[in-house]
């Protein structure tokens, strides 16, 4: 039975192959590059997630079932990091999506010298992100940092202890984070703009909608579908940010308290060489965010019947 | 507030909005100076607490060691090697691959996209110590063709997503006539498509080009050698050393920054098409 079920698979997918050869032509070259670097790592990874590799045991290395989850869910440092890279996320997503938006419905109007303020406001995207995180390292130091001498000489505030407790470390990463990530959502949101029909406006016009009302009923719902995949996408970008949490808090100072889970882990294996352990916190985190992600898409998209 | 623009705004809220759009603009080009700024210093004046937009006695001091003292061009041969490389494979595989998942309906279809997308949620340590282990056994440890084939899978997913979301607000009847015409599949889709899809092209070019240029871990778990460093990895060494070499680190940052600031202030305009006519009508 379960045999003739396979043969007739087989069968199909061979009619397929000969059917779409173009399409497996196409494809084959980027899933061959995809499958080295990508899908045979992960198989690796959830070999490794379920052994003792270490330092110590790196070459001989064993089968130990569950233990290494069972060490990551024992962890109340995994419970508050969790925590804290979920505060991470929304308030990142939010802070781009607000500004973006917000920039991009400015932008959209008949202004004088519009497209110089749209490309300057690109550039923060443009910078490679290494650079914007050290930079606003050095920005973010104590005594010569410009953070805290425009406060000090702009303002008359008293200076910010950045880098040095935990809450400033955290506050400066968001910061440069917030500042690198909000050109994409304006960029999308200013192509969206551009694709709602300008009659609709005219219609609720003569309707005699205001501008709050034809914001609230026209731009924000027809904005939507253009915004919901480019918000996933920032959801799991920023969920899995290594690079500004480690560079800026320069690898999770002080004393290990500024860290999301991606470089919790990788401190773990790349600090103190726990690759077994390491392997199964990533298993871990790749599976909250395919949880976290899976319910944001059905969710926004039970509500699309709505426009 | 904002939305329609069939009003004419009264004088007060355009000129609120100017003025909302200059401080803004401003507080998001700073740290752009801040580095233009830092890398003009001179040795004996990097700590300063002044903060005008010129720094006094400015100097090119800091670029001139960076050439004639330091690898620095050698970081820049490697990284427009490397980032030249992956876009050359990230574009030609992406645009295949992205027309077939706009084009034919075959088996895995559906499966391969959900598999793009999930490839994102991975975080970077998962895949970092396997890679490692394999590209040692490959022999591709420490070496530019292991550092480009890893690039090349990292960008790829995205940018098939992105060319096939402009593939496919493509109308199919173009191909079909050039088909009866007596053009092969393959010469409709490199003859008439490619050409009509040059705006997710240009983009795919970008991201693959900055996914390289601007990449800092993987590089450094693969990249052992120093002649063989990026520019990351070697910018990275001066700006560890906050007191004597930020001047350094400044100027290096700044010359990597034009390439890429360049590019993306010429594509801006096709930047805002190529990324979003995808999503709007897919």
């Amino acid at each position: 039975m379960s045999t003739v079920m396979a043969t007739t698979a087989i069968k199909g997918f061979f009619a397929d192959l000969k059917r779409n050869r173009l399409a497996y032509y196409y494809t084959l070259p980027a899933f061959l590059v995809m499958g080295i670097v990508i899908l045979y790592p992960f198989l690796y990874n959830i070999v490794i997630s379920f052994s003792n590799m270490s330092l110590t045991h790196f070459r001989d290395w064993h089968f130990v079932g569950l233990r290494q989850y069972g060490r990551v869910f024992a962890d109340p440092l995994f419970y508050a990091t969790f925590g804290k890279t979920l505060a991470w996320t929304i308030i990142n997503v939010f802070f781009h999506v607000v500004i973006g938006v917000g920039l991009a419905l400015i932008l959209n109007r008949p202004l004088r010298g519009r497209a110089i303020f749209r490309t300057l406001l690109i550039l923060p995207w443009a910078v490679p992100q290494y650079i914007t995180a050290l930079t606003w390292r050095g920005m973010f130091h104590y005594r010569y940092g410009e953070v805290n001498l425009v406060l000090i000489k702009l303002f008359g505030l008293p200076p910010i202890e950045w880098l040095s407790t935990p809450l400033g470390a955290f506050g400066a990463c968001l910061i440069t984070n917030i500042w690198l990530g909000f050109p994409f959502m304006m960029v999308i949101a200013l192509g969206g703009l551009q694709s709602i029909p300008h009659e609709l406006y005219e219609a609720a016009e003569v309707d005699g909608a205001g501008r709050f009302q034809q914001l609230k009923n026209i731009t924000l719902p027809l904005l939507k579908p253009v915004m919901i995949p480019a918000i996933s996408l920032g959801i799991i970008w920023t969920f899995n940010n290594f690079n500004v949490v480690w560079l800026v808090s320069n690898g999770g100072q002080p004393a290990d308290s500024t860290h999301i889970l991606v470089s919790y882990v990788y401190k773990s294996v790349f600090n103190y060489y726990r690759y077994g352990y390491g392997a199964a916190l990533s298993m871990v985190i790749f599976f909250i965010l395919l949880l976290i992600s899976v319910n944001f898409i059905k969710r926004t998209k039970g509500t699309k019947g709505v426009y | 507030m904002v939305g329609s623009y069939l009003h004419k705004d009264p004088w007060w809220m355009t000129t609120l909005i100017y003025v909302f759009l200059i401080v803004f603009t401003i507080a998001t080009i700073y740290p752009i100076i801040v580095v233009i700024n830092v890398s003009l210093r001179p040795g004996n004046m990097l700590h300063t607490t002044s903060l005008s937009l010129i720094p006094k006695n400015a100097t090119l001091e800091a670029y001139r060691t960076l050439f004639l003292h330091k690898p620095f061009l050698r970081w820049l041969f490697n990284s427009t090697i490397v980032s030249g490389m992956v876009t050359i494979l990230g574009v030609s595989l992406a645009s295949t691959a992205g027309y077939a998942f706009s084009r034919f309906r075959f088996r895995g279809h559906d499966f391969g996209m959900i598999v793009l997308i999930t490839t994102q949620m991975f975080p970077v340590t998962m895949l970092l110590v396997p890679l490692f282990i394999m590209l040692i056994s490959l022999h591709l440890y420490d070496t530019f063709l292991g550092l480009v084939i890893a690039y090349s899978a990292t960008v790829l997913p995205f940018c098939i997503w992105q060319m096939k979301g402009y593939y496919d607000t493509i109308s199919v009847s173009l191909e079909e006539a050039a088909r009866i015409d007596g053009a092969s599949h393959f010469g409709a889709f490199y003859q008439i498509v490619l050409p009509l899809a040059a705006p997710a092209l240009v983009i795919t070019a970008l991201f693959s080009f900055m996914g390289a240029w601007s990449e800092y871990l993987v590089a450094a778990v693969i990249l052992n050698d120093k002649t063989l460093y990026t520019l990351p990895l070697g910018l990275k060494q001066f700006q560890s050393n906050f007191d004597t070499e930020w001047g350094l680190y400044a100027a290096g940052a700044v010359i990597v920054c034009i390439p890429v600031v360049a590019l993306f202030l010429v594509l801006s305009r096709w930047l805002i098409s190529g990324l979003t006519l995808g999503s709007v009508k897919g």
